[in-house]
């Protein structure tokens, strides 16, 4: 494991009485592609810029390898910061915006060329270095901004939800560019979102958070497949979240009916939250399921069928590659390891996810 | 901390210079000493003086007919000219905002000394030509307020509308004139504005015997000034600051804003 | 074919353009290269080149500069700390630096020549802290000061309205370069309240350059402008081709000064390192 580059300790912030982020704490290591995914207003923004300089908490401390730079100016932060709408300097040319931050230190005239040179072959657009900014497309003017951004090297690059102006199909490949970037610059990346799928598709490590505090931590597979409560579970992705009850360890009671799982340690006869992957219901011989049920709507989403089942009073949501026509009596099964079971919200933490719901 | 007091005191003497000016006249018409200098005690005789002086609500009359008429017709005319405008081909649109702004960018004096040409060989100077005269500049304000309204107006709206049933007509005034509502108001507004500030175009395209507010002041100023132009220039400043506050915090520029 | 017939709206105007705004200029320029039988004449153009209308000629365009950059100057330090202004007030601030612009024109002038005068308001307080009195009633120095008064919140209002247009993220990007307050002051923000300026410019040097309303009540008869010299040939010597071919000269002048600045303004854009 790398050592960790910026620690945030007990971070509190708030606007005009209006609590945004709410004693956090978060660490971010050496080369990690971090994400901040929530919905909007979840203050993944706030903690960006809280990072990069633009606001200053109003409680807790920022550590940069090592440095205490709460109250530093940005300017004087050994990061970048790529902008939402890229904010790229509209009276200067490309070349001149790349140069920008290396003009300020005073670099020298070749070595600010090739750092052009090379920032630009980098993001795929030599010999633009005479265009204007108006000249380019959207998705042009967030390579430059990154471009712009990573001519300074810095230690760490912030990205402020920087595709989220950008066409579908722009995004995905603006998606792969990152990486290949992140790999070859060898820096960490923090990245802000709100899109589940940019997310998992790209980080080391995800952040969700959701009204001022942090959800869960960890890497993309535990995220999507061991969400710790329901807000994760329903903002990654589609789930089935039904209310069950723990009857004991390894089993538990889900509208009226015990399945067997393989979750321990909850005690016995305990509420909780049971998610279930749409992808991971299995429809069965109405005799052969734990439940059985009539299939209510039927889409065809290409790669699968999205399938609603009423059964046992709850509309479950399913993904499979079998086909089963409306109004056809279908079993569901859930293997045990598929059933993911989550304590009921109690800690303040936690409400902030029935707020939500 | 000092670049906050730093800018309040500049903020401050700003203000002062701008105000002062106005603040001394206000004080002054009511002044009963005609001395600009001592206070004479408080009075109301200069604005009695100025309702009862002929030549002050001459000129009043004539400057609210001006202003009002000329602003009424160029935002008339104005608007038209925009939607005309805002149909045609790009290039047409360049000669046709050149056109537009002669009367801009021209000095105040060459305009109102052409217009002043053009009148005296074909008609004589009177009402009629000021009222011209003030039309001509006016429209450009118009056109300039109503234009870029036009243009953020999309066009598949008023399209719409023709497609769920809508006469040309309906169309037009259901659906793209309360989006151009608020530029030709504010065209109308400036247009108004312009004409009542104007003085170097109505000063050559007035004929004798006829004055506005700022050719009469004009003439008064340069023989001395009598108190009841501090009179007149309180109840003028006092109308200005009104109806501005009306325009800027009324109910209605409320509700235009909460419209955005 | 509808379009067609959209565009017949601009046909009242297009009659206009041509009665009010070309047929006008037409008249000057006829006047201009005319005498006053009618015969063809440069005569009255190259009058400018006489001493006396040449030093009024440039005797304007200094008065106007002096104008423009005094104006230049107090207007822009008051629109950026307007634009900074992040409370609710701003409106209401912006508005009252605003106000005075929309009171009559004269009455402006009127309040100055008030205050200026040798036994004024401003003398009378200078005298009561036994300070000399301020002779500046009929100088051309009254006469700047009444125009910088008149003309400022031309000024203040453009580039306002420039500094305001100009995106937060921007300026956060260039601290976030390493950019201190200096080097986002002149490279970020003059740069693109240009186009502000450059109005503000315009809006003031042009008015400033041809007035002879405020040189008239303000300079006592002392400060000759070319426009009072317009205005005299028309109504007290009565020599309108002389007044035209003068006009038709400023007229000129103004169109080439204001082509100079907004060259400069493009130019400028361009080249900022």
């Amino acid at each position: 494991m790398s050592k960790k580059l910026i620690d945030l300790q007990h971070i509190t912030k708030s606007y005009d009485g209006h609590t945004i982020l709410d004693d956090l704490n978060l660490y971010i290591r050496e080369n990690e592609f971090l994400t901040l995914l929530g919905p909007s207003g979840c203050g993944k923004t706030t903690t960006l810029r809280l990072i990069g300089g633009f606001e200053s908490p109003d409680n807790g401390k920022i550590i940069f390898d090592g440095k205490n730079i709460t109250n530093l100016a940005p300017n004087e932060r050994q990061l970048n910061t790529v902008f939402q709408r890229y904010a790229l300097f509209p009276h200067m040319t490309i070349a001149e915006n790349i140069a920008f931050g290396l003009k300020i230190k005073k670099k020298s005239k070749d070595y600010i060329n090739d750092k052009i040179k090379y920032a630009l072959k980098l993001v795929n657009l030599d010999g633009f270095e005479k265009r204007s900014i108006d000249s380019l497309s959207g998705g042009q003017q967030q390579r430059i901004a990154i471009a712009r951004a990573i001519v300074n090297e810095p230690k760490v690059l912030l990205l402020d939800e920087p595709l989220g102006a950008l066409d579908l199909k722009l995004r995905q490949d603006m998606q792969y560019e990152l990486i290949r970037l992140k790999n070859e610059l060898g820096i960490t990346f923090i990245y802000v979102t709100h899109d589940q799928e940019e997310a998992l598709t790209m980080s080391d490590t995800i952040v969700v958070m959701n009204q001022g505090y942090i959800q869960q931590i960890g890497t993309p597979e535990d995220i999507y497949n061991e969400p710790c409560n329901a807000f994760v579970a329903d903002f990654i992705g589609e789930s089935n979240i039904i209310d069950g009850i723990m009857l004991e360890d390894k089993l538990v009671k889900i509208l009226n009916v015990t399945f067997p799982c393989v979750d321990e340690g909850f005690g016995t006869n305990t509420p909780v939250d049971v998610v279930i992957r749409p992808e991971d219901v299995e429809l069965v011989a109405p005799e052969q399921g734990l439940l059985s049920g009539e299939v209510t709507s039927l889409i065809f989403k290409g790669v699968h069928w999205e399938i609603v089942v009423l059964a046992g009073g709850y509309e479950w949501l399913v993904h499979t590659t079998q086909m089963h026509p409306v109004g056809s009596k279908v079993g569901i099964r859930v293997d045990p390891f598929n059933i993911q079971i989550m304590n009921k919200p109690e800690s303040s933490d936690e409400k902030a996810v029935e707020l939500d719901a | 901390m000092v670049k906050k007091s730093a800018e309040r005191i500049y903020l401050t003497l700003i203000f002062l210079f701008l105000y002062l000016p106005i603040a001394v006249l206000i004080v002054l018409s009511f002044n009963n000493s005609k001395s600009r200098v001592y206070w004479g005690g408080f009075t109301l005789k200069w604005y009695q003086k100025m309702i009862t002086s002929p030549t002050i609500m001459k000129a009043f009359g004539t400057t609210i007919i001006i202003s009002l008429a000329s602003a009424l017709i160029a935002t008339l005319l104005g608007t038209l000219a925009a939607l005309g405008i805002n149909a045609m081909k790009k290039r047409n649109q360049t000669i046709m905002l050149g056109a537009t702004n002669i009367p801009m960018l021209n000095a105040d004096i060459v305009t109102g000394i052409s217009m002043m040409l053009l009148f005296v060989r074909f008609t004589r100077l009177g009402m009629g030509t000021v009222l011209i005269a003030h039309i001509t500049f006016n429209i450009p304000y118009v056109i300039l307020n109503v234009l870029p309204k036009l243009r953020q107006t999309s066009k598949y709206t008023y399209e719409a509308a023709l497609d769920l049933g809508a006469t040309p007509l309906y169309a037009f005034f259901k659906i793209t004139w309360p989006q151009l509502r608020p530029g030709v108001l504010s065209g109308f507004l400036m247009a108004m504005t312009m004409s009542l500030d104007d003085f170097s175009i109505t000063y050559f395209t007035k004929g004798a015997g006829i004055n506005t507010l700022s050719t009469m002041i004009y003439t008064n100023m340069r023989k001395g000034i009598n108190p009841e132009m501090y009179a007149l220039s309180t109840i003028l400043f006092m109308a200005a600051l009104i109806l501005l506050l009306l325009m800027n915090f009324g109910p209605s520029a409320k509700r235009e804003k909460a419209s955005k | 074919m509808r379009n067609l017939k959209r565009q017949l709206f601009a046909g009242p105007y297009m009659i206009w353009i041509v009665g009010f705004i070309l047929l006008p200029v037409v008249m000057i320029l006829y006047y201009a290269f005319t005498t006053s039988s009618g015969s063809f004449t440069v005569s009255n153009v190259l009058t400018i080149t006489h001493p006396i209308f040449f030093r009024a000629l440039l005797f304007s365009l200094k008065l106007a500069l002096v104008c423009t950059l005094i104006c230049l100057v107090l207007a822009y330090p008051l629109a950026m700390i307007l634009n900074n202004m992040k409370n609710g007030s701003q409106g209401f601030i912006v508005f009252i630096f605003i106000l005075p612009m929309w009171m009559n024109f004269m009455l402006r002038i009127l309040a100055w020549k008030m205050l200026l005068s040798n036994n004024g308001i401003i003398n009378t307080i200078l005298g009561f802290f036994g300070l000399p009195d301020l002779h500046i009633i009929n100088t051309p120095a009254a006469v700047v000061l009444c125009m910088v008064y008149d003309f400022l919140p031309f000024m203040v209002l453009p580039i306002y309205n420039a500094l305001a247009r100009i995106n937060r993220d921007v300026i956060e990007a260039a601290k976030d370069l390493g950019a201190g307050n200096i080097t986002i002051f002149f490279k970020i923000i003059v740069p693109l309240s240009m186009s502000g300026v450059i109005s503000g410019i315009i809006m003031v040097f042009v008015p400033a350059l041809t007035s002879f309303a405020v040189s008239d009540l303000l300079g006592g008869g002392k400060v000759l402008l070319i426009g009072n010299i317009i205005e005299q040939a028309f109504t007290q010597d009565y020599n309108w081709n002389l007044g035209a071919g003068l006009s038709f000269v400023l007229m000129i002048f103004v169109l080439v000064s204001m082509t100079l600045v907004n060259s400069r303004d493009t130019e400028g854009g361009a080249n900022v390192w």
